[in-house]
């Protein structure tokens, strides 16, 4: 049964990147402004990245199945996991606010992030090491991934805030437009608020994950807090967010400024799960790969 | 300096006023954003070099691996970033500026929860969010109406009347602020409580095998590291017996034949004067026992071993934790042996839980279990070392001033032995017989006196910043001359929802007018 699982998850996943590669392509050319507005290229590329996203889903669900226990032990799930959340928040957020023009963001970084994982970092099902037989690996994990979902939105509405305001700025000064697709998004205050009241929810999430993950620190390793690698850089994260909301209380760093701590507490979390999960030496080796 | 440029004077400062002018910096929102930054960039060396506290061992590699550069990296404190006086530095400015942001803050938040909201302004017009409409009600009822609706939003409202029109002044989300002073409190609670658990408590480390009793005292660690304020004195008299060691291994899942899924370590715990109880420890489920938390930390095999001398009498029989090398727990261990022999002997083992020969013919070990035990001796012969008082470990061989007997580059093959046999040692010198083999679990015992309270802050903080960013806080006035009634409102701190909040109130409120 656990092959016949796993086999069907990897299909299905294969199946909800071949999904995210079309969502992908629609929702660029609809930014892109190259193709006829009536073609609604957009609402289209969404209602296929929903049909990835529930390929995805259940690519996920047969991988915990096939393992008997949650799908997020190694680094291959840890990415299925990831990116799965990444496009939950997206598309409920979406239910919320319009933002189908992150759509070509969202889908080409779970794109890569899932090519890269199914190619480079596959491993078999496997049971859990001891060390890892815990319910804080449900919560503390899920909550991590959930965090990085809102953090990526961040990221991306961030980015797509420091472009609008250039632009803004170049049209006041009565400059030649650029950028032209930028003036479908909503304008640089709006973006940052969309950016902003998504950050609040991951940092609640993040530091949830730092206080569970020491906790469950303590009850593995005997300490709560040992300055292992992973959690030194779970605090970085933690550190440059909080410095992001202060950021926009300081005179002088509201706009632009506070975007790119955004931006860059966001590309950390990244570092965080590939270069520190991959060459870093700690505790936290469960990328399972040898 | 001219003496003219000297009367043309900059406003100097007292040193009361440097000191002044010092605080308000430190304590200004700028500098504590530059703080986090740097307190954010100051823990990065940390995951890349080695640190003393979470790797020792690899302190020693780098070191051996970076002759020249290490010493330099040292003096920077780089192996030990998080104790380093520059990251200490940053982090207790960092708090400094905290403190002195929001006592001040507290102070002033306290008046503002004692007294009413403040007075309507006269130009609605210029807050940032504003509505009106007229109304034939009568000006007393809508006032009643308007009261009552922003009450139940969980307004404070006051009244302040004019001649030219009747105002209601109201506020909400004090929480807001109170959540974020709390939040504040909260962090300092963690750093202080986390200094005062890692003063006053201590972790220790100790092996022992199946059957073996350790007493918690001072002299029964292996390693032993007290907080700056902690009382050896004070170790709860009690010992831990390790009853049996179980592991499972994997044997189903072909990709993962061998791996451990379960560590089970049984044992008897007995208070001083007290009964015996059994108890169990496991990975991720610590024994929390006499003031103390113990941890299953560590397993191997301890080979036991017997040594006798050419007439057969015992010069040495023990039980021997060997340290494991791989992932199927090839160990290794040494014997030595500084008297009762014509020389001084040191033994080198491996053991081979299930043993198997390779193409070069090494053994290697193919299980982690114990199908087919094998244990191998090289013998070494000469100084241990042990004369001189120097503090050796138990598990290296100091061979600088040894010579080999048995194993490669010797004529002799190692000594090979199953469980029972007994094999001659070379050089006629005695006789070595591996009894059997037990199971050994490394114990982390610690104790933190505060850890408790690092989490009640924890979590007090993580609580009380939900209140400090998901409640608006917002102020709105109403005002009503004849048959108009303006609303306005003002945010004061980050509020994107606010016209849609007047938005709101100003549909409700019509609505219960019935215009």
């Amino acid at each position: 049964m656990t092959d016949t699982y796993s086999q069907f998850s990897v299909l299905s996943l294969y199946s909800a990147m071949g999904l995210y590669a079309v969502a992908f392509i629609l929702f660029t050319l609809d930014l892109s402004g190259l193709a006829p507005a009536k073609l609604r290229l957009a609402r289209i590329g969404l209602s296929i990245t929903w049909l990835g996203f529930a390929l995805q889903v259940i690519a996920t669900v047969l991988r915990g199945l096939a393992a008997s226990r949650v799908p997020w032990a190694n680094m291959y799930e840890f990415a299925m996991t990831g990116t799965l959340m990444i496009m939950l928040v997206f598309l409920i957020v979406n239910l919320k606010w319009d933002i189908r023009y992150l759509g070509a963001f969202i889908t080409g970084f779970v794109l890569l992030a899932l090519g890269i994982s199914a190619t480079r970092y596959y491993v078999e099902v496997v049971p859990l090491p001891p060390a890892l037989q815990s319910y804080w690996l449900v919560i503390h994990v899920f909550v991590a991934t959930l965090a990085t979902g809102f953090f990526a939105l961040g990221f991306a509405l961030s980015l797509a805030q420091i472009l609008q305001e250039r632009r803004e700025r170049a049209t006041n000064e009565q400059q030649a437009a650029r950028w032209a697709w930028l003036s479908r998004l909503p304008n640089s205050v709006n973006l940052e608020n969309f950016a902003y009241r998504l950050i609040i929810v991951g940092f609640v999430l993040w530091t949830f994950t730092l206080i569970a993950g020491a906790v469950w620190a303590e009850k593995a390793w005997g300490r709560y807090w040992g300055w292992d690698v992973k959690e030194v850089w779970t605090f970085i994260i933690w550190t440059i967010f909080a410095g992001y909301l202060h950021a926009r209380s300081t005179r002088g760093w509201r706009g632009s400024r506070s975007a790119v701590l955004a931006m860059i507490g966001f590309a950390a979390v990244v570092f965080n799960f590939t270069v520190v999960n991959i060459f870093f030496k700690g505790l936290h080796a469960y990328s399972g790969l040898s | 300096m001219s003496p003219q440029s000297e009367n043309v004077t900059n406003p100097r400062l007292s040193p009361v006023g440097w000191l002044r002018w010092f605080w308000r910096q430190l304590t200004s929102m700028r500098t504590a954003l530059l703080l986090l930054l740097l307190l954010a960039i100051a823990a990065i060396p940390g995951s890349l070099f080695p640190q003393r506290s979470s790797d020792p061992n690899g302190v020693t590699a780098y070191f051996a691996n970076n002759k020249n550069l290490a010493p330099i990296l040292d003096t920077f404190q780089l192996f030990d970033v998080y104790a380093s006086a520059w990251f200490s530095a940053i982090y207790l400015l960092l708090f400094i500026s905290l403190i002195g942001c929001v006592v001040p803050r507290v102070a002033y938040h306290w008046q503002a929860l004692r007294s009413a909201p403040p007075r309507t302004p006269s130009n609605f017009a210029r807050l940032p969010a504003h509505d009106s409409f007229v109304t034939t009600a009568d000006t007393a009822l809508v006032m009643e109406k308007a009261r009552a609706l922003l009450r139940r939003r969980g307004y404070r409202v006051a009244a302040y009347d004019t001649k030219a029109r009747r105002t209601l002044s109201a506020e909400r989300g004090y929480a807001r602020e109170t959540g974020n002073l709390v939040f504040h409190a909260a962090l300092v609670g963690v750093l202080v409580t986390v200094g005062v658990g890692s003063g006053g408590g201590f972790t220790g480390q100790r092996v022992i095998y199946e059957g073996q009793a350790f007493a918690n005292t001072l002299l029964a660690y292996d390693t032993f590291s007290p907080g700056r304020f902690f009382d050896a004195s004070s170790l709860t008299p009690y010992t831990v017996r390790l009853d049996s060691f179980t592991t499972v291994y994997e044997e189903k899942n072909p990709n993962a034949i061998g791996q451990p899924t379960d560590y089970t370590a049984d044992v008897t715990v007995q208070l001083k004067d007290q009964a015996p109880e059994k108890a169990v420890i496991k990975v991720n489920d610590p024994l929390r026992f006499g003031n103390t938390d113990i941890y299953l930390l560590g397993n191997g095999y301890a080979p036991q071993v017997t040594v006798r001398d050419p007439e057969g009498r015992i010069v040495f029989a023990d039980t021997i934790p060997f340290l494991p090398q791989d992932k199927n727990l090839t160990s290794v261990g040494v014997v030595k042996l500084p008297d009762g022999l014509s020389e001084q002997l040191g033994l080198v083992g491996f053991f081979y839980p299930t043993v198997s020969k390779g193409h070069s013919g090494a053994f290697f070990s193919m299980y982690p279990d114990l199908v087919d035990p094998v244990l191998t001796f090289n013998v070494w012969k000469g100084d241990l070392g042990l004369n001189q008082g120097v503090p050796r470990s138990v598990y290296a061989l100091d061979t600088s001033k040894m010579t080999k007997l048995t194993g490669q580059k010797t004529k002799l093959s190692s000594l090979e032995l199953r469980p029972g046999e007994t094999a001659q040692l070379p050089e006629g010198l005695g006789s070595v017989t591996f009894d059997g083999v037990k199971k050994f679990v490394s114990l982390d015992i610690h104790k933190d006196p505060a850890q408790g309270w690092v989490l009640f802050f924890a979590l007090t903080s993580l609580g009380s910043l939900l209140f400090s960013l998901f409640i608006p806080r917002r102020r709105v006035w109403i005002a009503v001359s004849g048959s108009s009634v303006e609303v306005g409102a003002l945010a004061r701190n980050d509020d994107p929802t606010l016209d849609a909040s007047v938005a709101e109130l100003v549909a409700q409120l019509r609505t219960e007018l019935g215009t």
